[in-house]
């Protein structure tokens, strides 16, 4: 707690900063794709919310284990911290996704492999938010959305292969890592990408650990009005 | 200063306005509910030193 | 562990068990459909091993909050949390009843209802087999999904909630291995994968769920 208030300020103006210089440059100072025209300027939202989509699902499965087997209490209030950003994020790839494929497929929506296990993605926090704002005792709800984010990655992961196997994908593959091979990303767009990929990383830690913060004062709240009522 | 965006103009804009819109949404909701919880548990605090104080006394 | 098999089995038969909802249920979703989509029947041909999939996983998922909800009400899994027979164990003959319930009627009723929709012939084979291995992951899958809402009074849209995107791959291999069969490809490789995330889920699930009851009964 006192280390978090300590390094909060920095996270906060070191994620103001490098959203806003990444953001400023992919949106002003970058030019047209020959193919794409100005719709590629999309990129510097979709890709890092739809990286950060699936990073904030596995540091909850990480903190879920750090609970289930180490029992530290911190650690399943942060997994259930990053859960509303893990949501949001999701929801701008769906929604910029749509977007772009407008003009770009000629549709909004496509039962691409990708896409349909972004849905899934968004159908899996959507559940374990559900469960944790419906069970009363803090310990239990850890418990149980513990368990339930560790099966849950399991099935996430074997869908993700499901829907491969069921559908070609329209979507392209990821370009962030083809450095060094033929087609790929060019460097004025790679460098303001990276930027904002950071940007997303410290907004994302910004959030958890604000909403940590409050969750901890949160069940501190409870214990006293409990130490309360008892007299 | 605001780039030619072409023909996509309001898909680009709709794309940028939309991700913004859902981070600061995010950014104050979560700010929001930080603010409520923690004066709600420096209301409890104080109430408690109050209890203990009256309690001491008697 | 006969004996809790034999009275899980008695009480779901019982009147307001659930044992012909399940099936009603199927049988309305397949009547439905045609009356939303329209009577063409290429269409529904096409469309149907989707259908009685969905049809099949929806209706499994209405006795689900059943398995663990009137034990817990009356105590009963307190006690059976103390028997001698480990709660895996418990577990897995609870989802095996709610399988012998749900599933198997499920799956001996599906080619009937296949007529209604027209599947092609040699789609039937694959969807009572496909169905016959596949069900099974679903009632132990509903299983583990009852046990972490055990507690709660509300549970069942929880439940759904929670359940529904857990079934995602039996879903997709289930009715890809009626359609690759309906359509004359070769259904094994999806097959084998569904029958894959069966013994997969079989095997481990029961763990987690044991683990979510003890969590809820402390």
């Amino acid at each position: 707690m006192r280390l978090s208030r300590r390094v909060l300020p920095w996270i906060a103006a070191l994620a103001g900063l490098s959203l806003g210089i990444g953001l400023i440059w992919g949106f002003f100072f970058t030019p047209d794709d020959y193919k794409q025209g100005s719709t590629v300027k999309i990129l510097f939202i979709h890709v890092p919310a739809a990286m950060m989509a699936i990073n904030a699902w596995i540091m909850m499965l990480v903190t879920s284990l750090i609970w289930v087997i180490r029992r530290h209490h911190v650690s399943a209030l942060a997994a259930r911290a990053a859960a509303p950003a893990g949501l949001v994020f999701t929801l701008i790839a769906l929604v910029t996704g749509a977007l772009w494929g407008q003009p770009m497929w000629n549709t909004w929506w496509e039962w691409d492999p990708r896409l349909t296990s972004f849905l899934i993605l968004l159908l899996f926090y959507l559940g374990y938010i559900a469960l944790w704002s419906a069970i009363e005792d803090p310990e239990t709800a850890a418990d149980l959305t513990g368990i339930l984010c560790v099966v849950g990655s399991v099935f996430a992961v074997m869908s993700r292969y499901a829907v491969k196997f069921w559908n070609q994908g329209l979507h392209q593959d990821s370009t962030i890592l083809k450095v060094g091979e033929k087609d790929p990303l060019d460097v004025a767009y790679y460098v303001p990408l990276v930027i904002c990929l950071v940007g997303f990383v410290l907004f994302f830690i910004l959030i958890v650990l604000l909403r940590t913060r409050m969750l901890i004062r949160a069940r501190r709240l409870i214990a006293l009005e409990a130490r309360e009522r008892l007299g | 200063m605001m780039p030619d965006l072409g023909d996509y103009a309001a898909t680009v804009l709709g794309a940028w306005g939309a991700t913004l819109l859902a981070l600061a949404g995010l950014l104050a909701l979560t700010l929001v509910q930080s603010r409520r919880v923690a004066r709600a548990l420096t209301e409890a605090e104080a109430r408690v030193a109050q209890a203990k104080a009256a309690g001491a006394k008697a | 562990m006969i004996a809790l098999l034999a009275r899980d089995l008695s009480l779901a038969f019982r009147a307001g068990g659930g044992f012909g909802l399940g099936l009603a249920f199927f049988l309305l979703v397949v009547v439905l459909v045609p009356l939303g989509v329209g009577p063409d029947s290429a269409i529904l041909a096409a469309i149907a091993p989707g259908v009685l999939w969905v049809g099949a996983l929806l209706a499994s998922l209405l006795s689900l909050d059943r398995i663990f909800a009137l034990d817990h009400e009356d105590g009963s899994l307190d006690l059976l949390a103390t028997a001698p027979l480990p709660l895996e164990g418990v577990v897995a003959i609870k989802a095996l009843a709610h399988w012998l319930v749900t599933g198997l009627a499920l799956t001996l009723a599906a080619p009937l209802l296949a007529v209604l929709l027209n599947l092609p012939a040699p789609g039937y084979p694959w969807l009572l087999l496909s169905l016959a291995v596949g069900t099974p992951a679903l009632s132990v899958i509903g299983a583990f999904g009852a046990s972490l809402t055990i507690g709660l009074r509300r549970g069942g849209l929880l439940l759904s909630l929670l359940v529904l995107p857990l079934y995602v791959p039996t879903l997709v291999f289930g009715a890809e291995v009626v359609r690759r069969g309906a359509t004359g490809l070769a259904p094994a490789t999806p097959l084998a994968l569904l029958a894959a995330i069966t013994a997969g889920s079989l095997a481990l699930l029961p763990f987690a769920a044991a683990a979510a009851i003890r969590v809820n009964l402390r």
